[in-house]
């Protein structure tokens, strides 16, 4: 991890240039500005990246909070990561490393079910439990496949301005609502479903087993303030969907070191290109020309000011409008809108270093199980009692909790032998009952909840910790700048969605002022290890130069 | 009828999907876990346990065992000292190479020089008739002697845990004696993978006892069993050729093209043409006198977006096969057929797809672009390949 903390100082020569503005200047070195960073380097543009933590790497980050044991502290798992990125970039040359994540594993009083990418083994044990859903799972698989490929796209293309009559903006989406058209009605019919309906509603329309669709029901509600049965959360599932057509072109698993180690990837190519990498360089807002209409740098935390022609923010939505800027420049309809864009952080994360691996009670032998997700997720009941509690303010007693264990592909995040277990626990809403501040009084419990509830299932598991990192939405926040916790910088419902994220109109990465751009996860498509924000931001502004003649 | 190795009571259990794959007679499998992939992962990551021992072992003893080497490869066996390990092709008096091995120094026993030989194909006859005149004996211990590729980065935690001996002073292609279990041994510094690795050579009645004690030692640092698939992948990544697939041994070709001259399939950098005579020297000065072989053994990097599009053509979503294909495709520049690539595999740690092939010299040139056949869905296209340098994947570790 020595060179996500590694701080570049400028250069003899960047110092001397310091004076001349840069040609954009990056706030937040997480996984979306880095990628922006390395897409305007690469484009011949000196850019500059301040991050305000030691570490790079945003919410994409390694650390080794207990010694000897390294977590991915809050994301744990590459999902979609987007193909032309790692091959723009080089990234594989940089140090990228996915390593393989293999099944899930849900365990049961006196029971399991366990899927793996091992095709008749899956059907095999899904048949155990009910020989119709082992069909249906089939039919599924094939039509989430078709749904996947047929919005797929859409990760790619820049969203169309709705107010532009510029037909080049809209040829993209022409090419869906024909594509759309060409379905068959039955996929027709499936895609308005996955649009409208719950997770919940949808899985039953397919399977009966329980744990099946609590398992599966898990990848709607992930980073939402949203239950199982909630609308809108079927669409979420297809996302899941994206990934694994991918998978094969390998953008889905572990990443060696951790996912801090995909942002010093992504960090080695910016540099390579000749971007500069500042950490503990925390901005405290962005200058504007005097009359407000245009950025012109930034002004650190420590008071030094930094000229740039562009300014691009990687933060969410409500730090890049409502703290970078000072109050009253923006308009009141528009800052409004900002305010009213839902964050309402769900979930928290346990990471805890263990001498031994955990045994759950029924298990089918081995420690293969264990080298893909376990998902406490036994029946969809579970899943949206946990919901329960979050409505009014509590974290769930018995939460939805996704395991893995990253130390069982990757033994360089643990001692020879010890393990490193990563646990995703939802929910955790940031808005408690007593208020988010009451966070620091509730962690302890928190962790012990998740603790609990895993023991119940390996109850070994209490015995072999050595180590436990408790990061509660509010840490999120006050750590890494995730208002409310967001794991996603604003909850990915449909609403909040393409031309509408983060605000309708404003989804094509620029803002109301003038050289003042966005590449988070707030944008366009969304959060998740995707890198597709900061590489389109990163391409409209390179296309907005040009097209300026700058 | 294929035989088990004298480790297959104990491959046999662990390979439960019955993928087994015929080697010299022997059964070697393919994969134990459901996906290779996992097993290539234990490679890169770990530390992989890789049964090799079909491979063909000689022992040469006596006061000219080297001189028998030197006679017969193309290095200088000058260099060769007891606890030195050479990688080595020899050829036929044609300059054709017959096969490539490794060649292990042994420690000197009772006065007599001892030489292990290795080879992919059987080799007694050809060391025979060279011995002509030499003071060597020249046993098959093919049989007698158990070999287990120990590879990835934790190997050397899990051979130091399961002998109680440091290792980190062992060299790149070196060897030495040591005592696994109770067991005498002999641990060279080689391997298939192109990472850092061990290969074991143990006595065969106790192979089940040393396999037993490694697996012990390996668990905390998730040591696996591999089959060929992944080694399949890790040598491609190493850059590393496979005979009767990259090249056709000169023992076995039947036209003139099929033989291949070590400055063909990339072994020209061993060859030490001024170290005194060898078995075919004199076709391989000619060889370069007339101006070098005219083909060269190339790193291909094949353009994945154009097999995307070869896919997207028919509305196909993108796929590949996770194992190396080794049917042999024809590459193209200008249109032209300039030679073939002959393996081809999806690097899951590269993430790209790569190709081992034989082109024109004109065409050998790093950053040359050509075309190679790519079929999808029985239709035929091309896509872009690029030479590289070799090898592909070369971590400092490897040498370290």
């Amino acid at each position: 991890m020595d060179s996500a903390r590694t701080n570049t100082p400028g250069s003899r020569e960047g110092a001397a240039r310091a004076a001349e503005p840069w040609d954009a200047v990056i706030i937040g070195g997480g996984h979306n500005g880095l990628t922006t960073a390395a897409y305007l380097a690469r484009a011949g543009w000196r850019v500059l990246v301040l991050e305000k933590r030691r570490i790079l790497g945003g919410a994409t980050t390694s650390d080794e909070i207990v010694p000897g044991f390294t977590f991915s502290v809050l994301s744990y798992v590459v999902s979609l990561l987007r193909p032309e990125i790692i091959r723009d970039l080089e990234l594989a040359k940089h140090g990228l490393e996915i390593l393989p994540l293999d099944g899930t594993f849900t365990p049961l009083p006196g029971d399991y079910l366990w899927r793996t990418d091992d095709h008749a083994q899956t059907m095999r044990e899904i048949r155990r439990w009910s020989a119709a859903d082992a069909d249906a799972y089939e039919e599924y698989g094939r039509l989430m496949a078709d749904m996947a490929r047929f919005i797929k796209p859409i990760l790619g293309m820049v969203p169309p301005d709705p107010t532009s009559l510029d037909p080049r903006d809209w040829l993209g989406v022409a090419g869906l609502a024909r594509d759309f058209a060409r379905l068959p009605e039955r996929q027709q019919s499936a895609f308005i479903g996955l649009m409208t309906m719950s997770a919940a509603d949808f899985l039953d329309q397919w399977f009966e087993t329980e744990p099946l669709k609590a398992t599966m029901s898990a990848s709607g509600i992930i980073g939402t303030f949203l239950g199982v049965r909630s609308p809108g959360t079927a669409y979420v599932l297809l996302h899941h969907y994206m990934g694994e057509i991918d998978g094969a072109f390998r953008a889905w698993g572990l990443h060696k070191g951790g996912t801090g180690a995909i942002s010093a990837a992504i960090a080695s190519a910016a540099r390579a290109h000749g971007a500069e990498i500042r950490t503990d360089a925390g901005v405290g807002r962005v200058t504007l020309s005097p009359a407000g209409d245009r950025a012109t740098g930034v002004v650190l935390e420590s008071g030094e000011e930094i000229a740039a022609k562009v300014v691009v923010s990687s933060a969410d939505v409500r730090r890049t409008f409502l703290q970078l800027l000072e109050p009253g420049i923006l308009p009141a309809d528009f800052e409004a809108q900002v305010r009213r864009f839902r964050f309402r952080g769900s979930s928290g994360k346990v990471n805890l270093a263990l001498d031994a691996l955990p045994t759950f009670t029924t298990n089918p032998g081995g420690t293969e199980y264990l080298r893909g997700a376990v998902s406490i997720s036994p029946s969809l009941e579970h899943m949206e009692r946990a919901y329960d509690e979050a409505k009014y303010g509590r974290f769930s007693r018995r939460p939805y909790v996704d395991i893995v264990i990253p130390s069982l592909v990757d033994p360089s995040v643990a001692p020879p032998g010890r393990h490193v277990m990563s646990c995703f626990v939802q929910y955790a809403p940031y808005h408690l009952a007593e208020g988010p501040g009451d966070w620091d009084n509730q962690r302890e419990a928190f962790g012990d909840a998740v603790i609990d509830l895993v023991s119940e299932f390996a109850p070994n598991l209490r015995d072999v910790i050595v180590g436990k990192q408790v990061v509660t939405p509010l840490d999120m926040e006050r750590d890494w700048g995730l208002t409310e916790g967001n794991i996603f910088h604003g909850e990915l419902s449909l609403e909040q969605l393409f031309f509408s994220r983060p605000i309708p109109g404003w989804a094509r990465y620029r803002t109301p002022i003038r050289d003042y751009w966005m590449c988070g996860s707030s944008t366009h498509p969304g959060g998740g290890i995707m890198g597709a924000n900061g590489r389109l931001a990163a391409l409209e502004l390179i296309r907005s130069r040009r097209s300026r003649g700058a | 009828m294929t035989v088990g190795t004298a480790f297959h009571p104990r491959t046999a259990p662990l390979n439960a999907g019955l993928q087994w794959r015929e080697w010299s007679g022997f059964f070697a499998a393919s994969a134990y876990h459901a996906s290779h992939v996992i097993e290539v992962n234990a490679i890169r990551e770990a530390a992989a346990l890789i049964d090799v021992s079909p491979l063909f072992k000689y022992e040469l003893r006596g006061p000219d065992a080297v001189r028998l080497v030197d006679r017969l490869i193309v290095r200088d066996a000058a260099k060769l000292t007891p606890g030195r390990v050479f990688y080595t092709p020899w050829c036929d008096e044609h300059g054709k190479v017959l096969d490539d091995g490794t060649i292990h120094r042994l420690d000197d026993e009772d006065g007599a020089q001892v030489v292990r030989w290795t080879a992919a194909d059987p080799q007694v006859r050809w060391l025979r008739m060279n011995a002509h005149g030499l003071d060597v004996e020249v046993r098959d211990v093919s049989e007698s002697v158990a070999a287990v590729a120990l590879q990835g980065p934790l190997s050397r935690d899990v051979l130091e845990a399961a002998t109680g001996a440091p290792f980190a002073d062992l060299r790149f292609f070196r060897r030495r004696r040591a005592t696994l279990a109770g067991i005498p041994i002999d641990v060279s510094r080689t391997g298939y993978t192109g990472d850092v690795g061990y290969e074991l050579w143990i006595p065969a009645d106790r192979a089940v006892e040393a396999w037993d004690a490694l697996v012990a030692a390996g668990e905390p640092y998730r040591l696996r069993p591999a089959g060929m698939l992944a080694l399949d992948i890790a040598r491609l990544e190493a850059g590393l050729i496979l005979i009767e697939v990259d090249y056709t041994s000169a023992a076995h070709s039947q036209v003139p093209s099929q033989s291949y001259s070590p400055y063909e399939i990339g072994l020209g950098r061993l060859v030490d043409l001024g170290a005194g005579d060898f078995v075919g020297r004199r076709a391989l000065i000619a060889e370069m006198t007339a101006g070098g072989p005219p083909r060269r053994l190339v790193g291909l990097d094949i353009d994945w977006p154009e097999i995307e599009a070869l896919h997207a053509a028919q509305g196909l979503p993108p796929s590949a096969s996770s194992i190396v294909s080794r049917a042999a495709v024809p590459v193209f520049a200008d249109g032209r057929q300039v030679g073939r690539v002959t393996s081809t595999g999806w690097s899951p740690l590269l993430k790209k797809m790569l190709g081992l092939g034989s082109v024109g010299a004109a065409h050998a040139r790093p950053g040359t672009r050509l075309a190679m056949e790519w079929t999808v869905e029985a239709r035929r296209g091309t896509v872009a390949a690029t030479v590289v340098d070799l090898p592909f994947f070369d971590p400092p570790r490897k040498r370290a």
